[in-house]
């Protein structure tokens, strides 16, 4: 039996590698140029508990492609945007990047989303030499993998200092609370730069809870919360946990201002939370009611493309992910992946719907983050944080 | 002291909706000894059915009514009484005979059934949707602590059908029959007793429950998704453990006394993150030292 | 007899490893990855079927041990790997490390084995659904490993070679245990526990070795599966994951190794050809489930077997 089943095995899996060896692959970058397209990958979570990130991310990268095509594609060729399912899930990332870059040959990587995600693909694009941009994963290790890799967003320490300030300075509170999801990596490091950068502007931290994220009940720890007194209440999670705390703690009685970063941003927001999230600020990427020429006209040109959706900022950061790659690849004239990687990080003053965008030397992007109040049920523009 | 009255107000509410589905899976334990996996799902179901009435039921109880939300909540609990026995006709039944290892790997294949196709985007898709609120909702200050109207309906909903549930399993027909199938298959046949039609009843009551409960759920939570029965369920099963399974005040004390303990260890700082992990700690617990949970009776082995 | 014809067929198993691993660079590397990641899977599966289809004690949480080696044998390669004074000790640092991730693996296994030892059925489902859970949330907030990030950056040790050849060495170990004197012990105490235990069979001891050596095993799947993502989160080790182990045992048929290493290598392929259709994958999976209890609850890949049957 042990015997049938290992030939089998070994028969099986000969028969695989056999057919990959008609695609040998060499580390430079792949054959992504030849029959007329110009191949770039997207590795997205288009399946899973993240699906509405990845969808989101996908289509303003979608319809920036799209958007080339319609205008004379790129040197000459048309772009072939060749998008994987990650399905939210680790261990995914490594075998669809590995996938696109081996098989499909792309010249570049765009995605993803998720830190923890990015971090699994990123070695292997930088083992591969292709470029890869996150559109918002913030998590700064992401970067630190290699000279391969950049991201279009800013990240967690400067979105930390960012909402700091902002206590200090707009909420004038110098004593606030902080209330961690113990889940998220994202949310964790948020809450690590904000204690950081708060306690260096003067202000004191009440107390530090944690709650996992998807929970349903946060009134255990926000009474306790509330038994500190703070000022107003950090909470740097995502949108479906936030609606909920900021019922529960109006429900508590707990009448501070609560703040948080760019997981708040979703219109489900105050679908989910309503009244109770009135009032209350978050930092983002960027605003669709910023009155910019570029961000008018990429809300109309993805309503038209998306059956009336406004885009959220994954949208705008997908969108902006791919036209940074297009005006890299223009500008070294090449899909060579060694000269777009130079031109990647000689990137100053792109102009992309949320800001202009300078690569420093760590390749993340330095740009603006806006904050935003909820006033009726909508997100109003607030103020501009420059770096 | 005031913490510990307002944590006692937030665990009692949670503790009721443990109960309330705790309920459902020892009936159902109690007649056919499976735990029914699906459930979880049920519960998350009764939720999904009335997030799609809510809006018909506005037409004729304007929200939020008292009214109006029981309207909903009977409506809810009869769909779900009917999947429940549609999935105990479709999937058990045919497997009454075999092992109890293949009618448990069936019954996790069913709650991963219902909760994936759930997610598919041609359904109801995977993000979270917000509930209706259904009930009117008043703040007050009781004794200088913060009480939520909700917060007082949910333990007064499950008491009343909890002396419901009592007087249908006590005083009804049917009711003695579940009693007399829960306690020797072979013989309540043997006096007559349809075994099909209180299985079916059992698994009816059981899901009407769990819709209900769900929906509570929701109203406290109202962020609703295809795996949100998951975690509730799970505690709601320990909780069945912990107060005996198969025995019924036994749930309803497990629930109160789960949702209490998790309530509790959820505001404290150091425990807060292992809130998870709590009650699968008291699972194990109770199964090393006192597997017949607080109130059942050790069964013998009979060889 | 059959001992010394298994113990060439595995001998034979690690050198064509080697030697497909040696030329393995000529190979695309998407191709690579995923028969490593089949390899991968053949040690879960097989694991996973010592404890739940030969000694019958049905276990959901065997993706807990594969996290406890996992983050074992990373800490230690991240620890050590930059002062290894030669590329020749790679190998030894390697497998070092899924070693000491494997005997982390096989005392969780112990701590899991033992309170559960009255439990049967559902209970002891749950139960290791709990310890599942459980090891989770600890490594969720254990800041030493990274927490809810995880670990990342694990240098990429795993190749065809080691994939394979453990594989072989799992499925040796384990069917030769299974198949030997001692290892029907295992069958009876799945088979029916008083009568095993008035025959003189211990049921404690075997159903504890089985979680031992299953979650040893485990561990060092979980090993090879950190080094060949190169990045480790504790959300990939959910009760999801669990349960796509234990459809590659129901479909195998619980019990047969041949069966389980069959299916574990089609449920890793499938899934890349049908990437297609990656949104309907779990539906097809419970739908596969259900269908499969009812209508043929051995399992697919199960060939005649001589059984003798005693009612």
């Amino acid at each position: 039996m042990k015997r049938l089943s290992y030939l089998l095995a070994g028969g099986a899996c000969a028969l695989l590698l056999l057919n990959g060896c008609n695609k040998p692959s060499d580390g430079g970058g792949g054959s992504g140029g030849s029959g007329g397209t110009i191949k770039v990958g997207e590795f997205a979570s288009l399946t899973g508990k993240e699906a509405t990130f990845g969808a989101s991310s996908h289509e303003g990268t979608q319809l920036a492609i799209e958007e080339i095509n319609a205008g004379g594609g790129l040197l000459g060729k048309k772009l072939e945007l060749l998008t994987e399912d990650d399905l939210s899930k680790a261990g995914e990332p490594a075998t669809v990047v590995n996938k696109l870059i081996s098989r499909d040959g792309v010249v570049a990587i765009l995605g993803e989303v998720a830190s923890s995600r990015s971090l699994e693909a990123a070695p292997i694009c930088q083992q591969n030499k292709i470029p890869m941009i996150s559109p918002s994963s913030t998590n700064p290790k992401v970067t630190e993998t290699g000279d391969y890799i950049f991201r279009v967003c800013f990240i967690d320490p400067f979105q930390g200092t960012v909402m700091a300030n902002f206590a200090t300075k707009t909420l004038k509170a110098k004593k606030v609370a902080v209330f961690t999801d113990v889940k998220s990596d994202y949310s964790k490091g948020l809450a690590k730069y904000f204690k950081e950068g708060f306690a260096k502007a003067g202000g004191q931290i009440t107390a530090e809870l944690d709650f996992n994220g998807g929970d349903k009940d946060f009134k255990a720890q926000l009474t306790a919360i509330k038994g500190s007194s703070p000022d107003a209440v950090f909470v740097p999670a995502y949108y479906t946990d936030v609606a909920l705390i900021c019922i529960q703690a109006k429900q508590l009685g707990l009448n501070v201002p609560l703040f948080g970063g760019d997981g708040w941003e979703s219109d489900q927001l105050v679908k989910i939370g309503g009244d109770a999230v009135e009032g209350n600020y978050f930092s983002t990427h960027y605003a669709p009611d910023v009155a910019t020429d570029k961000v008018k006209s990429f809300v109309a040109a993805y309503q038209k493309r998306f059956q009336g959706k406004t885009p959220d900022a994954m949208a705008a950061l997908g969108y902006d992910s791919a036209m940074l790659l297009a005006d890299a690849m223009k500008r070294a004239g090449s899909t060579d992946g060694g000269k777009v990687r130079d031109a990647l990080a000689a990137t100053k003053d792109f102009d992309a719907v949320t800001g202009k965008i300078t690569i420093d030397q760590k390749r993340d992007a330095t740009k603006s983050a806006v904050i935003l109040q909820v006033q009726g049920g909508k997100f109003k523009y607030l103020e501009t944080v420059n770096p | 002291m005031d913490w510990f009255f307002q944590q006692l107000i937030n665990g009692l509410a949670l503790g009721s909706i443990y109960a309330l589905i705790a309920l459902g899976y020892t009936m159902v334990y109690g007649v056919l000894r499976f735990i029914n996996f699906a459930h979880s799902d049920v519960l998350m179901l009764g939720a999904f059915a009335a997030y799609f009435i809510a809006p018909a039921a506005a037409h004729l109880f304007p929200p939020p009514s008292y009214l109006g939300a029981l309207f909903v909540m009977v409506l809810a609990a009869g769909i779900c009484a009917v999947i429940g026995i549609l999935i105990e006709l479709l999937a058990y039944r045919p497997l009454r005979d075999r092992p109890k290892l293949t009618v448990l790997i069936t019954a996790i294949g069913v709650s991963l059934f219902i909760e994936f196709t759930c997610q598919h985007h041609a359904v109801f898709g995977a993000s979270t949707k917000p509930f209706p609120n259904l009930l009117p909702q008043h703040d007050f200050r009781l004794a200088g602590l913060a009480v939520n109207s909700t917060d007082l309906v949910v333990p007064l909903m499950t008491v009343v059908l909890l002396a419901a549930l009592w007087f249908i399993v006590q005083k009804t027909k049917i009711g003695t029959a579940m009693r007399a199938v829960s306690f020797n298959h072979q013989a309540a046949a043997l006096m007559g007793v349809s075994i099909n039609r209180v299985i079916s009843f059992t698994f009816g009551l059981g899901s009407a429950l769990a819709a209900i409960a769900g929906i509570l759920y929701a109203l406290k939570a109202p962020g609703i998704e295809p795996l949100m029965g998951v975690q509730p369920g799970l505690r709601a099963f320990i909780a069945a453990v912990l107060g005996g399974i198969g025995n019924l005040p036994g749930a309803a004390l497990g629930g109160l006394v789960l949702g209490l303990l998790e309530t509790f260890a959820g505001g404290m700082p150091a425990i807060s993150n292992y809130r998870d992990g709590i009650a699968f700690a008291i699972l194990i617990l109770i199964l090393l030292f006192k597997p017949a949970g607080l109130l059942g009776k050790t069964q013998v082995e009979k060889v | 007899m059959k001992r010394t014809g298994a113990r060439r067929w595995l001998l034979l198993a690690i050198i064509a490893a080697f030697g497909v691993s040696y030329f393995s660079s000529y190979f695309n590397r998407y191709y690579v990855g995923v028969v490593i990641d089949v390899g991968i899977n053949i040690i879960l599966a097989v694991s996973l079927n010592l404890i739940n289809g030969h000694t019958g004690q049905f276990s959901l949480g065997h993706a807990g041990f594969m996290a406890v080696g996992g983050y074992t044998a990373a800490s230690i390669t991240l620890a050590l790997s930059k002062q290894l004074s030669s590329l020749a000790a790679v190998p030894a640092l390697f497998l070092v490390a899924l070693l000491a991730g494997g005997l982390m693996a096989a005392l969780a296994g112990l701590a899991v084995g033992v309170p559960t030892l009255r439990l049967k059925g559902d209970y002891l489902a749950i139960v290791t659904l709990g310890f599942g859970e459980i090891i989770r949330v600890i490594f969720q907030n254990m800041e030493s490993v990274g927490a809810a990030s995880g670990l990342f950056g694990i240098p990429g040790y795993t190749n065809l070679f080691w994939a394979w050849s453990l594989a072989a060495v799992t499925v040796f170990v384990v069917a030769s245990l299974v198949n030997s004197t001692y290892g029907r012990g295992f069958i009876a105490v799945h088979d029916d526990e008083v009568a095993a235990s008035a025959m003189g069979i211990n049921p404690t001891r075997y159903k504890v070795t089985a979680f031992v050596i299953g979650a040893f095993f485990s561990g060092v799947a979980g090993g090879l599966y950190a080094h060949h993502k190169t990045l480790l989160s504790p959300t990939g080790f959910d009760f999801l994951k669990s349960i796509d182990i234990v459809v590659m045992v129901i479909l195998g048929g619980m019990g047969r190794t041949a069966g389980v290493i069959l299916a574990a290598i089609v449920l890793t392929i499938l899934p890349e050809f049908l990437r297609a259709f990656a949104d309907y994958r779990m539906i097809i999976y419970s739908l596969l489930i259900i269908g499969l209890m009812m209508a043929r609850p051995q399992g697919i890949f199960t060939f005649a077997r001589k059984t003798v049957a005693v009612k």
